[in-house]
């Protein structure tokens, strides 16, 4: 029992936290596609029927539809009453019902997130793990300078490259789209190589100071062999940064899943985010915001909750 | 050896269990199952079901149609309809359906449905919304539009993706549910807005298309769906980016097919301003436009330089006889001068102490647009012109027309938004201007003349009212024409019989076949 109180108290911070996160998302998001320039009836007009049938009288009818010209706290106002019913509202450009249609995408976006976190996972952790166990060979000089090379190149520009050399020139795997399985590997190894140059650096760094510590020494003294006193005093004492970092690298995967989704046509719920920011779509902006926030709040504690697992003094 | 299309094809049926989830599946995927797939790539989503905002795809991937539909020249053809006719007081048109039509649901095609499915388009932003209709009735197995004035475009109107007709089963109160259509083909299934599968509809009246099924993707970037084309993942791209081009024409996979469409880069001017009330001002920045040098180095096509409004593929409205526009700085600078205005600071021409100076307002929904108004100012800067540019959203044009902000804008219009460009200029080129067309500008003659069209079906008078209509937009210039559009299209060489709709009404699959 003694054990459990910090783990709910753990939880119970993660829950405020998250309603925190709705209501600033909520409103924060509102009131920037608000203050954006430019009418609102043209841009939402706009994205509904396209530019060349929009004049006035289509923006007027908009306006009148949506009630935009009620007060903004009104408006504000009724979208957290909707929260409230778990209602996310109607998407201001296509009609569909927003949590139905984020729900949608969010599926192929999860999809994509966690064939990339796997993939960079088999690229970056065993990497990171033997420039680690042989800090400041060339292969650790090597993989440093490979992961500089891969994060600094934004991730438009490593997808563009990739699906040159792999769709164009090798015609291994499509470009785009949307369905097939193989569609997902692309785009997800876009993704992948970013994540992997980051992680197998935390890797390498926790496995180094593992290596050098005290407690390792000593295992190797009393007869280890270095894969033995790895396995058994090494991986778990590592694996508490690396897992803390994994966590963090979710806001790499969200910021590069915008830019990814668009390029392979990938229907997912930063590409939905893109569209409804350029067509005004608040209820869409509000609620895509929202749940990628949520989705932040269920990492940290799953990241918590591993750590916890891992580490014995924290249940102590 | 296994080709990887075979493969694909292999792998349709695992493909459409495995996005059962997010997918509106719409009944029965299994005919045609195995059968290579058709796939179709362009840059456009599918945002929602309705006919005013995705019309376009469905029927363009002639799952939806339309009461008629247009040949290359925009000359109506019959599609729902067999047969239209016009009664004696102009006033009533009468559209006979095909007998033997079935929706995609399997009911008859009713005149009742497709009245009632019109009468709703004509309620929403639209083309329809803009014709003089009075009412749409059913009468037998004709459907009859009553207009309040002659209005010789209907056949042009009824074209247009926003009227395509679906069954009443697709609707659900003023919703639309599904897309129960008429055409070929019926929607497999749908992961939007990205994309649709369709396959052979068995119901379908007319001879079966030989292509059994086909897939539609929307690809927003340039980039993808150029390597889409490049790599053979699709049979049909469409909107390859300019740069994109000459590599796919060294491609022996690929055939790219270029097409003039009645499409014109042009600039808005407010000719109400003291800038550009005179012709001659708005002449002279005409003839300060390098255009050939824009379209050869910006859009790589030389032939896109526009010499007038219309583009020689809209045979009807091109006058080859008008002098085409050409750059010549002395006579901008003559013509400036004429109007009293005098290098002054910095070379920018200034009258009474006021500079020649104003702000053209832009968007990147097309993205060549920003590059070519970046071009154009630095040009304009040497007759002495300061233009600044604004990059805006589209809507910023027609709020700027309407609340008289706007100085000058650059955007594309599409001549051809029902297939009779009448239609188009009625809207741009009335007694009031239009959003997307004149602004403080119009001609009573011009106005007349739209009207004598609008009610006349001599062929060779209404020739020569198309041609002084030209004439008149060519000489007053409330518009300056920029460039031409060029629409390139890749299509697979596993593909036969396919060619390109310059009106981008259809993208003709049903008539394409296999190569063997």
């Amino acid at each position: 029992m003694r054990a459990l109180s910090p783990l709910l108290r753990l939880l119970g911070g993660r829950l405020a936290q998250a309603g925190l996160v709705a209501l600033l998302v909520g409103s924060a998001c509102f009131l920037m596609v608000r203050t954006l320039p430019g009418d609102m009836a043209y841009r939402i007009a706009a994205s509904r029927y396209g530019y060349d049938l929009v004049d006035t009288a289509a923006a007027r009818a908009v306006h009148a539809e949506l009630g935009l010209d009620r007060p903004w706290y009104v408006q504000l106002a009724g979208w957290f009453g909707d929260l409230a019913r778990l209602d996310l509202g109607t998407s201001l450009a296509s009609g569909e019902k927003v949590l139905e249609k984020l729900g949608i995408e969010l599926g192929h976006t999860l999809l994509l997130a966690g064939v990339a976190l796997a993939l960079s996972a088999l690229i970056g952790l065993p990497l990171g793990a033997l420039a680690g166990l042989r800090a400041g060979s060339a292969l650790d000089r090597a993989a440093l300078v490979g992961a500089a090379a891969l994060r600094a190149v934004p991730s438009f520009v490593l997808g563009v490259g990739l699906m040159i050399l792999l769709a164009a020139e090798w015609n291994l795997l499509p470009a785009g789209g949307v369905g097939e399985w193989e569609e997902v590997i692309l785009p997800a190894l876009t993704l992948a190589l970013g994540l992997a140059a980051a992680s197998s650096r935390v890797t390498r760094d926790a496995v180094a100071a593992v290596v050098a510590s005290p407690f390792f020494g000593f295992a190797r003294a009393k007869g280890l062999g270095d894969g033995l006193a790895f396995r058994r005093h090494g991986v778990r004492n590592a694996a508490i940064p690396v897992v803390s970092y994994l966590t963090l690298q979710m806001v790499l995967l969200v910021e590069g899943v915008v830019v990814v989704e668009a390029l392979f046509a990938w229907p997912g719920i930063g590409h939905a985010l893109v569209h409804a920011v350029l067509g005004r779509d608040i209820p869409v902006v509000q609620g895509a915001a929202l749940v990628m926030g949520l989705l932040f709040v269920l990492l940290n504690t799953a990241a918590d909750l591993a750590c916890w697992s891992l580490d014995p003094r924290r249940r102590a | 050896m296994l080709h990887r299309r075979d493969f694909l094809a292999g792998l349709a049926g695992l493909a459409a269990l495995g996005h059962g989830r997010g997918a509106l599946a719409q009944a029965g995927t299994s005919a045609g199952a195995g059968a290579a797939i058709f796939r179709v790539v362009t840059p456009y989503e599918i945002n929602g079901l309705d006919p005013v905002r995705s019309g376009f795809v469905f029927t363009r991937l002639q799952i939806a149609e339309t009461l008629l539909g247009a040949d290359d020249g925009g000359r109506p053809v019959p599609q729902l309809a067999t047969a239209w006719s016009l009664s004696e007081d102009r006033l009533r048109w009468r559209f006979t359906l095909r007998p033997a039509a079935r929706f995609h649901d399997g009911t008859p095609v009713t005149a009742t449905a497709v009245a009632a499915c019109l009468e709703r388009a004509r309620a929403l932003p639209g083309v329809l919304i803009n014709a003089p209709i009075a009412r749409i009735t059913a009468e037998e197995d004709t459907v009859v539009i009553q207009t309040t004035r002659p209005f010789a475009s209907m056949p042009a109107f009824v074209a247009h993706s926003s009227t395509m007709i679906l069954a009443p089963a697709a609707f659900e109160g003023e919703t639309v549910r599904a897309i129960l259509g008429t055409g070929p083909y019926r929607v497999a299934e749908m992961v939007l807005p990205q994309r649709v599968d369709a396959v052979r509809f068995e119901g379908w009246d007319g001879p079966a298309p030989a292509v059994e099924r086909l897939s539609y993707l929307a690809a927003g970037r340039g980039e993808t769906r150029g390597t889409m084309a490049e790599s053979g993942q699709a049979e049909m791209v469409c909107q390859l980016a300019p740069e994109t081009v000459d590599r796919l024409r060294r491609n022996p996979r690929v055939q790219v097919v270029v097409q003039a469409i009645p499409r014109t880069r042009l600039i808005k001017l407010n000719c109400g301003s003291p800038l550009f009330s005179d012709a001659r001002a708005r002449r002279a920045l005409s003839l300060a436009l390098d255009r050939a040098g824009m379209a050869r180095a910006l859009l790589r096509s030389a032939p896109s330089a526009a010499t007038q409004l219309f583009p020689a593929s809209m045979a009807e409205w091109h006058v080859p006889s008008l002098a085409p526009l050409e750059r010549n700085l002395e006579e901008a600078r003559r013509l400036l001068g004429e109007l009293g205005w005098q290098p002054g600071a910095e070379g920018i021409l200034a009258r009474e102490g006021r500079p020649f100076r104003f702000t053209l307002r832009t968007f990147s929904d097309r993205p060549e647009l920003p590059v070519l108004a970046t071009a154009m100012q630095s040009q304009l800067r040497e007759i002495g012109v300061d233009m600044q540019i604004a990059i805006v959203n589209s809507g910023e044009i027609p709020a700027g027309h309407q609340d008289g902000t706007l100085e000058a804008a650059l955007l594309a219009r599409n001549f051809a938004l029902v297939p009779d460009p009448l239609g188009t200029l009625l809207l741009d080129f009335g007694p009031k201007g239009g959003d997307w067309g004149a602004m403080n500008w119009s001609s009573p003659e011009l106005v007349a003349v739209m009207e004598k069209l609008g009610g006349t079906a001599d062929p060779a008078e209404r020739a020569a009212l198309r041609g002084r209509a030209a004439t008149i937009l060519h000489e007053e210039m409330p518009v300056i024409p920029v460039s031409w559009f060029d629409q390139s299209t890749a299509i697979s060489r596993r593909v036969a019989h396919l060619t390109v709709d310059p009106l981008e009404l259809s993208y003709r699959i049903a008539g394409a076949r296999w190569a063997s």
